[in-house]
C-alpha cells in the first residue's frame, strides 16, 4: 500500500500531471529557455533541486508556519534555494549561468514550485513530498527536453550542440525556431498533441482558465470578484 | 533624452516583455480574454514595475557596498511582496477610484516574472537610476501593448471554427507566436533611428 502509494507520487508529475503540458504551470522558463538543448536541460535540473528540497523544508515545516503569512513563508524559502543554486551555477558552470542569465533567479517566481508548495507540500508529509517534487522536477525537465530538442533540431540543426543536418546547397535550418516566435508555436502544437491524447483517453484538456492554475488564486481577490458576479 | 528615448522604445517593441523576453507569460495567458481585464492587469503592472524599480534601485547600492550581492534575489522579492501589499492597503485607504480599478490584480502580481524580472534585468545591464525607471516603464507599456492588442486577437478567436485539439491553449499559442513574429518586424529599428 505504501509502496503503491510512493510510485504513484512519483509517476503522477511525469505523464498524468505533467506540470507543463498538463497543467500550463511554469511557462515562462519553458518558453525563455529552450532554444538549446543544453539550456532547457540546466534549466530542468536547476528548478528541479529548487523544487525537491523546498518540498522537503516546506512540509518539513508545515505545522509551524501559521496559515496567514504562509505564501510569504513559502517565498522565503524558495528564495533561499534558489540563491544556493545560482551560486552553484555561477562558481562551476559559468556557461550555464550565461545561458540562463536572468531566468536562474527567476526560479522564485516559477508557479510549479510555489504551486507544489502550496498544493501538496504544505499537507504532506516530507518523505511523500519530496517524491511529489522529484516527480514533478522530472516532468518539467522532461517536457523542457522535449521542447529544446525539437526547437534546436529545427533551429539551429544541431543537438546538443552536435550538427546532425547536413548542409545541402543553400538550405539553412528554420532559424525562427529558436527566435520567440518559435518557443509559442512548438509549446502551442506540443499542448496540441497532448490534448489529443488526454482526449482519447477520456481526461480533460490542459487549459489555463483565468487563474486557477496560479498558486495565489486562493488569496487572490479576483476570484471572490467573479464569485460576487456570479 | 536620446538615451531615455532609446531606452523606452527599446523596451516597448524590439525587446517587448512578453513577446520576446518571455516574461509575465500566465497573466498573458489567463487574463488576456477581455480588453478591460487586460488593461486593468497592464495598469497595475506598470504602476508596481516602476514603483519596485524606484524602491530596490538604493537598496541594490546598499547590498553592493556591504559586498552582499548574493542577497539579491531573496530581498528583492520579499520588498516587492511587502511593497504589493503595502500599496494594496494605501491605495484602499486613500485612493478608492484608483483601488476598483487596479486593485484586484495587485495580489497577483507579487508572483509575476515581469516584475522580478525587470528589477534583475536593470542591474544586470548596469542602468543608472533614470534610465532604469524609463526602462521599467518601457516594460511596462510594452507589456500593455502586447496584452491589448492580444485581447483583441482572442475576441476574433472566440468565434472560429478550430480543429478540436487545437480549441483554447494550443490555438492561442499560435496566434501569440504570429504576433511575436510581427514584432520581430521592429528589429533594428531603433539602432537605426539613433544610428
Amino acid at each position: 500500500m505504501a509502496e503503491n502509494r510512493a510510485w504513484k507520487e512519483i509517476s503522477k508529475g511525469i505523464i498524468k500531471e505533467n506540470p507543463t503540458l498538463r497543467l500550463v504551470l511554469g511557462t515562462c522558463p519553458t518558453l525563455a529557455v529552450t532554444t538549446s538543448l543544453e539550456s532547457a536541460i540546466g534549466m530542468g535540473l536547476a528548478a528541479s533541486v529548487v523544487l525537491i528540497c523546498s518540498n522537503i523544508v516546506i512540509s518539513a515545516l508545515r505545522k509551524l508556519i501559521p496559515s496567514k503569512v504562509r505564501i510569504p513563508a513559502y517565498i522565503v524559502i524558495i528564495a533561499g534555494f534558489v540563491t544556493m543554486v545560482q551560486m552553484i551555477v555561477k562558481a562551476y558552470l559559468p556557461d550555464l549561468d550565461k545561458s540562463l542569465g536572468v531566468y536562474l533567479p527567476l526560479i522564485v517566481v516559477n508557479c510549479i514550485i510555489l504551486g507544489r508548495a502550496e498544493a501538496f507540500a504544505g499537507k504532506n508529509s516530507v518523505f511523500y513530498s519530496a517524491l511529489d517534487g522529484i516527480g514533478m522536477g522530472i516532468g518539467f525537465t522532461c517536457a523542457l527536453i522535449l521542447m529544446g530538442g525539437i526547437r534546436e533540431l529545427l533551429g539551429s540543426g544541431s543537438i546538443y550542440g552536435f550538427n546532425v543536418l547536413p548542409q545541402i546547397g543553400s538550405l539553412s535550418p528554420m532559424t525562427i525556431f529558436i527566435l520567440a516566435p518559435g518557443g509559442f508555436f512548438v509549446f502551442g502544437i506540443l499542448i496540441a498533441l497532448t490534448n489529443k491524447v488526454a482526449d482519447k483517453k477520456g481526461k480533460p484538456k490542459a487549459e489555463i482558465k483565468e487563474c486557477c492554475n496560479c498558486p495565489m488564486a486562493d488569496t487572490c481577490s479576483m476570484k471572490t470578484e467573479e464569485e460576487v458576479a456570479k | 533624452m536620446k538615451v531615455a528615448f532609446s531606452l523606452l522604445l527599446t523596451a516597448i517593441l524590439t525587446n517587448n516583455f512578453i513577446l520576446s523576453k518571455f516574461l509575465g507569460i500566465c497573466p498573458f495567458l489567463g487574463v488576456s480574454k477581455k480588453l478591460n481585464t487586460a488593461v486593468g492587469m497592464s495598469g497595475a503592472v506598470i504602476f508596481v514595475m516602476v514603483l519596485a524599480t524606484a524602491v530596490t534601485y538604493p537598496i541594490n547600492l546598499f547590498l553592493v557596498k556591504k559586498d552582499m550581492e548574493y542577497l539579491q534575489t531573496i530581498v528583492f522579492i520579499l520588498v516587492i511582496a511587502a511593497l504589493v501589499q503595502l500599496v494594496e492597503i494605501v491605495m484602499k485607504k486613500y485612493m478608492v477610484t484608483l483601488y476598483n480599478a487596479l486593485g484586484i490584480y495587485l495580489p497577483l502580481i507579487t508572483t509575476n516574472c515581469a516584475v522580478l524580472g525587470v528589477v534583475l534585468l536593470n542591474i544586470q545591464e548596469g542602468y543608472n537610476f533614470w534610465q532604469s525607471i524609463v526602462y521599467s516603464l518601457g516594460g511596462g507599456l510594452g507589456f500593455m501593448l502586447a496584452m491589448v492588442m492580444f485581447a483583441g486577437v482572442r475576441e476574433k478567436l472566440e468565434g472560429c471554427d478550430i480543429p478540436k485539439s487545437l480549441q483554447g491553449l494550443p490555438i492561442t499559442l499560435i496566434a501569440a507566436s504570429l504576433v511575436s513574429m510581427s514584432f520581430l518586424g521592429f528589429a533594428g529599428l531603433v539602432d537605426n533611428i539613433f544610428a
